[in-house]
């Protein structure tokens, strides 16, 4: 594997006809953390379902490219193949699909016919992420996200995550809802994907999440574009003194999408 | 009313009998039902219309074909449902309508135990066959395709099991359709007589298409005091083929019949599956599974009548309608006066994948007694596009995403089949009519 580079240029994004992007750019490498804050209603969710290509999100203007392939032209299933990984806020949950089985789908999804993971290693690589992630085993025979608290819901996300190793995730408030031990799970989870080849984007609304996982870069979104972007120290500025200096420096009076 | 086309006469039905040797009484049974055959209304299954449909015109009566002679020559599709051959099998084979292969245990004959083909029940063991025989369950003079039934019986199965007798293998029968020409008539009879056991598991499979076929099936089903019947399907008949399907039985006190039904029919199939708990503290459990697919139109009426005191049952339904398939689900829970402290479940749900795929289920409880206890459960919904979404998002294809909601939305259904050998044909019966 080598480094990937996901490139977001001028992105302009609708739902139902309204406009909630208005020019997003942004560009992520392998082995690069970014994080995306910025209040509620500024565009951030937005962002991470139209990189993954939500079915109704229109993206209306600009262009995504992954390694230079053009993303938009994708389909979903595609897009996941390329390399690209959204951690979602809201699961959704599919019964009768065991979270064992769907996971090994999505596993053998990126290899050929005849070539399917075996069994064992399977099992025991599911194991031992389960493991990391304090995860009861009796997880993996349960049908996929149904009757999991909110806390479960997201260590099986970070369980995705750590068996199909993308090349670029998108973690969407991964840490909405966790307790503090619960956070420190997932962040380890997080963590141990660093390399070289892994970039990720982190979306939240709290600096708690960066306490754990240091962000290469912090990116601020108002109005459904980045209005500012920062090191590690623009997330700790955010964290003690709110989101009001920016507004006045940028003279933005409400900071959600119109 | 229009004239309807008839592919056979009386003296078809006069031969057919004669050269099968048959008793004196079947003949004048299928005489009498072929008489009323043309005077009776089709039956009425609840929001399909069938009276375009095709039960009437078929290629030929019966016809006759080389008998398989082992299990090799067998159709690879019946094969996979028979499994490894081994001495201790009880299994029917039925080439059109031509009986093939029987294999009986000694355990079972001499147990006292009959399994036979229709014809040679008919003939050898008419006394005892003439008490079943559309007697107790199933009237002839019903409606047009139970009388037609009677009068074009051409194939099927007997099943007697004695008193005290308790068989765990299942005893198989597979009804192969490999012949365009080919009508099946089949005729099943299972009885248990008191505090027996069994399991038997049917197949219908075609391997052939067809351009007009008929399938008129009935099963009656006799549980005897305290005597345990459950009852496997599968069936796999090709497009083009219209089928009546009635599954009937019949409880004494303290009796149970479990059916497992899986309906994977490509044609137009009108299925009909009713248990009259009779028999104070009789049990009733339906399992159903369907897939719909191509222009296929299926009425499912699915029913329990309670007549004795502390009756339970229980009907689960779960379909899954592809392409412009349309299914309706009845379910109908009926408790007679007088069947006090009983108990009727039901849940039916259906799940549409396309646009132009229609279901319907309608839950229908009738109570007549006060003292009693029912429930029922129904949803008819499309797939939901965030879960497609979700499962295409870790790389999944679109057409892996909708096998595994199929699975799953069956698999409630299929994981609690009773009959172990139903399950895993149908997981692999599911899965091919879900990926085409």
């Amino acid at each position: 594997m080598s480094q990937s580079t996901l490139t977001i240029k001028d992105l302009h994004v609708s739902i139902d006809g309204k406009e909630i992007l208005k020019g997003v750019n942004l560009e992520i490498k392998g082995g690069e953390f970014h994080a995306i804050m910025g209040p509620n209603g500024t565009g951030k969710s937005t962002l991470s379902s139209a990189i993954m290509g939500h079915p109704k999100y229109e993206v209306t203007q600009g262009s995504i490219t992954l390694d230079g392939e053009d993303v938009l032209e994708m389909e979903v299933d595609e897009r996941a193949r390329a390399g690209l990984f959204l951690a979602m806020q809201y699961p959704s949950e599919i019964t009768g699909v065991t979270n064992a089985e769907f996971l090994r789908s999505a596993v053998n999804s990126r290899r050929e016919e005849g070539d399917e993971i075996s069994l064992m290693k399977f099992i025991r690589q599911m194991d031992n992420n389960m493991d990391l992630l304090e995860m009861d085993q009796d997880m993996a025979q349960r049908y996929l996200n149904e009757g999991f608290s909110g806390g479960e819901k997201k260590r099986n996300e970070i369980l995705q995550l750590m068996t199909i190793e993308p090349k670029i995730a998108i973690l969407d408030e991964i840490d909405s809802g966790l307790d503090i031990d619960a956070l420190k799970v997932v962040s380890k989870g997080i963590n141990k994907m660093r390399s070289e080849d892994f970039g990720c984007l982190m979306i939240t609304h709290y600096q708690r999440l960066l306490n754990y996982i240091t962000p290469d870069f912090v990116h601020v979104m108002m109005q459904g574009k980045i209005v500012k972007s920062g090191g590690a120290e623009l997330a700790e500025r955010l964290e003690a003194e709110g989101y009001d200096w920016i507004k006045q420096e940028l003279g933005i009076e409400d900071e959600t999408v119109q | 009313m229009t004239e309807t086309k008839w592919s056979v006469d009386e003296a078809a039905i006069r031969e057919f009998s004669a050269a099968n040797n048959e008793p004196a009484w079947l003949l004048n049974a299928r005489l009498d039902a072929f008489s009323k055959a043309e005077d009776l209304p089709l039956p009425k299954p609840d929001k399909t219309k069938i009276d375009k449909w095709n039960f009437t015109e078929f290629g030929a009566h019966h016809v006759q074909s080389a008998p398989f002679k082992s299990f090799s020559e067998l159709p690879e599709a019946a094969q996979a449902v028979i499994g490894e051959e081994s001495s201790t099998q009880n299994v029917y084979v039925q080439r059109n309508n031509t009986p093939s292969i029987l294999n009986i245990s000694d355990e079972l004959k001499e147990a006292g135990v009959i399994f036979t083909d229709f014809a040679t029940a008919a003939k050898e063991h008419s006394e005892v066959f003439q008490k079943f025989f559309m007697q107790q369950v199933v009237k002839a003079d019903e409606h047009k395709l139970t009388a037609l039934h009677a009068a074009l019986v051409n194939g099927g199965v007997f099943l007697y099991v004695p008193k005290n007798v308790e068989i765990t293998e299942p005893i198989q029968a597979v009804f192969i359709h490999d012949d365009a020409q080919a009508a099946l008539f089949n005729h099943v009879v299972v009885a248990a007589d008191a505090n027996s056991k069994i399991t038997y598991v049917e197949n219908y499979i075609s391997t052939v298409k067809t351009e007009q076929g008929v399938a008129n099936i009935v099963t009656e089903v006799i549980a005897g005091d305290n005597a345990q019947v459950s009852y496997g399907a599968v069936d796999t008949l090709a497009e083009n083929v219209t089928t009546y399907v009635n599954r009937r039985g019949i409880t004494s006190p303290n009796a149970r019949i479990d059916w497992s039904l899986g309906i994977m029919n490509d044609g137009n199939t009108v299925s009909e599956n009713v248990t009259n708990l009779i028999g104070d503290g009789s049990f009733a459990d339906t399992k159903m599974v369907v897939v719909g697919r191509g222009k296929q139109s299926m009425n499912f009426t699915t029913k329990v009548v309670h007549f004795g005191k502390h009756t339970e049952g229980y009907i689960l339904k779960h379909g899954v309608m592809k392409d412009e398939a349309k299914s309706i689900f009845n379910g109908i829970g009926k408790i007679e006066h007088g069947a006090s402290k009983s108990n009727a479940e039901q849940e039916s749900r259906v799940l549409m994948l396309s646009e132009k795929a229609r279901g319907d289920a309608n839950p229908i409880l009738l109570i007549d007694e006060d003292d009693v206890t029912a429930g029922h459960a129904a949803s008819v919904g499309r797939v939901d596009p965030l879960q497609l979404y979700y499962l295409m998002s870790r790389g999944i294809t679109k057409q892996e995403a909708e096998r595994l909601v199929i699975h799953g939305f069956l698999a409630p259904v299929v994981n609690n089949l009773p009959i172990e050998n139903v399950k895993k044909q149908l997981t692999g019966v599911i899965e091919r009519k879900v990926r085409q």
